[in-house]
């Protein structure tokens, strides 16, 4: 019962600094709870954006991911953000930070809005982020339940708990408004940074060091773990346009623009890789250190990887300093709710008569209703559906791209003075069809998809999360998304509770199919008959043996053109994401050439020097 | 200047896809493998990269906006 002591007095910490965030605000006003009335000083601006951005994936999913399929995780989702999100917050962020300031926008369809001179094409966009928004939220809660619950040996139910952690998250959201979600998301991000710390030196201490545990892997069957010679390049490839996805996300974007002045970007830009590299580079060595020191686990025993390591080693009042760090990571759907609520008030809300009608400071009431709407809500459906934990998850995954796919849009609205609103439409219908394609061709080849081969049990040879009181994780199927060939470093809540025993994302490291069907299958990846891919098996299981990777083709009579992973859907051995971005792309630059410009009132204004 | 910076990022890109390593298993300094440490190094690149760009490319009406609000 310690550790769930210890993670309660973390609840009553965030609780307490929305609430003092609450006592620091100008009563009433909406650019201030909406946007700390853009005030954040550097550093609690750097933290924030990084803490929302980078969730559980980084310390728990990442070992999980990396003690499957090697050291390769850290070049296919942290060093491509550590590149591509600072080059994304240099460019987007900070010209939506000064198109904010200087027209009073609060989120991104507001500028979209204006630029294109057009209502609808802004509400359209509106609605579509903030469905693909949905999902991470009831995730959230689902999540806090189940880790409450197996945190406190169930002495906490399911219900209870995520009850818990929603009216928590809601609370302080509710009274802190921006101000008080970036200053949590500040704590988190110093608690996740203190977690890798500790866990790295907790570790090496007891597994004797490292240079003898890795020369013994290189020595080993599980070698192929210090390269990536499973790892598909198209895969490698696409994964570098996941990150785009970050400032297209409402609450990225709309942090953006609380910063106090745009010096604070260049801070950020410049550190956020080596934020980076100081929470993923432990993460992931680690991962690969544990494929030796506890051999076999099954995916989603893997998932739970580094709580594994660390809970041999440590005390019940550490185990609750890290269940605490857990659920930092499950209630990373603050600023998820906070930004869904800024959309219904700022974009339907006021846009739509609220504002003229019920004057500027209804504004901040309806936005705290939306809260308390949304977390409800999410309650509701996660008690409801909490077995079909594995729908949100795939859909997080779906968004995961289809966010990255709008980004063509908002390059083009910052940067093209030809760009339409046309084009822009163009591109957002071709994003929602495809994240409905990706679902629907994802869900019709599930009965074919290549199954993982069944594994020993593992957990019965060594310690379980338990063993050492440490707290263990349940997940959903896709939890720990970090195997989700569609996820992203960040954002997504990837610690969950999704009970639903579908295969786990992370078995996609775990292996072809067993034995093969010869029929339409073929090898995958970029060279292929290299063994591993999205098949690749992982240690000390089954996989561990070198298998050629399949996929299955979807259609047979097209080729290579859908094939069908373990876990996901690839064109051409490309994630969906590649084809997504680069089409939103092409629509918007040829729709929009063939429809009339922008007026030049709106040119001039915002293309002027 | 600018196109010189355009093909910084570009090489910079490139530079992710490290593919002469793909294969190598092998340990720097006795506890690294030699893809993860390229791309530690390519973590510290990316953010000189930044650091360049900021110093270079910084956009100026950016400042300014910053100056009047002040």
């Amino acid at each position: 019962m310690i550790p769930a002591l210890i993670v309660f007095a973390y609840l009553a910490v965030v609780l307490y600094i929305g609430i003092f965030a609450f006592r620091k605000g100008s009563a009433g006003s909406g650019e201030d709870f909406f946007v700390a009335s853009r005030k954040l000083g550097p550093l609690v601006f750097l933290l924030s954006i990084f803490g929302t951005n980078m969730t559980a994936v980084a310390i728990l999913g990442s070992s999980g991911f990396a003690y499957q399929r090697g050291i390769g995780v850290y070049g296919l989702m942290a060093s491509s953000s550590g590149i591509v999100i600072p080059l994304t917050l240099w460019l987007i962020g900070t010209r939506l930070w000064s198109l904010g300031k200087k027209h009073g926008h609060i989120t991104q369809v507001q500028f979209l809005r204006d630029r294109w001179e057009s209502g609808g094409i802004g509400t359209f966009i509106a609605v579509v982020t903030a469905l693909m928004l949905v999902p991470y939220i009831i995730i959230g809660v689902m999540g806090g339940g189940s880790t409450l619950e197996t945190i406190s040996g169930g002495q906490v139910p399911y219900a209870i708990g995520g009850a818990i952690v929603a009216i928590t998250v809601v609370a302080y959201v509710f009274f802190g408004g921006m101000r008080g979600t970036a200053w949590v998301n500040t704590f988190q991000t110093v608690l996740f940074l203190a977690f890798g710390v500790t866990a790295f030196t907790l570790i090496a201490k007891s597994v004797g060091g490292f240079p003898a545990t890795m020369q013994a892997i290189s020595e080993g069957p599980q070698s192929f773990l210090l390269s990536r010679e499973r790892m598909p390049a198209e895969e490698f490839f696409s994964y570098m346009f996941i990150p785009l996805s970050a400032v297209m996300f409402p609450h990225i974007a709309i942090m953006c623009m609380t910063a106090e002045k745009v010096t604070h970007f260049k801070r950020t830009v410049v550190l956020y890789p080596i934020c980076i590299l100081l929470i993923w580079l432990p993460s992931v060595y680690l991962g690969v250190v544990a494929s030796k020191v506890i051999p076999g686990l099954s995916p989603a025993e893997a998932n739970d990887v580094i709580i594994r390591l660390l809970s041999q080693n440590t005390s019940p009042v550490l185990a609750g300093v890290l269940g605490a760090g857990i659920m930092a990571c499950v209630m990373a759907s603050d600023s998820q709710i906070l930004a869904l609520s800024t959309v219904f008030t700022e974009d339907l809300f006021a846009y739509y008569g609220g504002r003229k009608k019920f004057g500027p400071k209804a504004e901040v009431w309806a936005g705290r209703a939306f809260i308390v709407l949304i977390g409800l809500v999410s309650y509701v459906i996660a008690l409801a559906l909490k077995e079909k934990a594995n729908i949100f998850e795939l859909a997080i995954r779906f968004a995961f791209s289809g966010f990255a796919a709008l980004a063509p849009v908002m390059l083009a609205a910052l940067f093209w003075k030809r760009s339409t609103k046309w084009g822009a439409l163009a591109a957002t219908v071709w994003v929602v069809g495809c994240v409905f394609a990706n679902w629907h061709l994802t869900n019709i080849s599930d009965a074919i998809a290549p199954k993982p081969p069944k594994r020993p049990a593992a957990s019965a040879m060594r310690g379980g999360p338990a063993a050492g009181g440490g707290p263990a994780v349940q997940r959903g199927p896709q939890a720990g998304a970090p195997g989700a060939p569609d996820a992203q470093p960040g954002g997504a809540p990837q610690v969950t509770g999704g009970p639903t025993p579908a295969p786990s994302v992370l078995q996609t490291a775990q292996g072809g199919a067993p034995g093969g069907s010869p029929e339409g299958m073929r090898p995958a990846g970029p060279g292929a008959g290299a063994p591993g891919g999205p098949g690749a098996g992982g240690p000390g299981g089954p996989g561990g043996k070198k298998k050629p990777p399949t996929q299955v083709r979807i259609f047979p009579q097209l080729g290579d053109m859908f094939l069908r992973g373990p876990v996901n859907v690839t064109i051409y051995g490309f994630l969906p994401v590649f084809p997504m971005v680069v089409g939103s792309a092409l629509l918007m630059l040829l729709v929009s050439l063939i429809t009339p410009p922008p007026s030049k009132a709106t040119i001039d204004k915002y293309f002027s020097k | 200047m600018k196109i010189g910076l355009a093909l910084l990022v570009a090489a910079v890109l490139v530079l992710h896809h490290d593919i002469w390593n793909w294969k190598d298993a092998s340990l720097v300094f006795g506890f690294l493998p030699k893809g993860l440490a390229y791309h530690v190094g390519y973590s510290l690149l990316a953010s000189a990269t930044m650091a360049i760009l900021v110093k270079y490319a910084w956009p100026k009406n950016l400042d300014d906006d910053d100056e009047v609000t002040a």
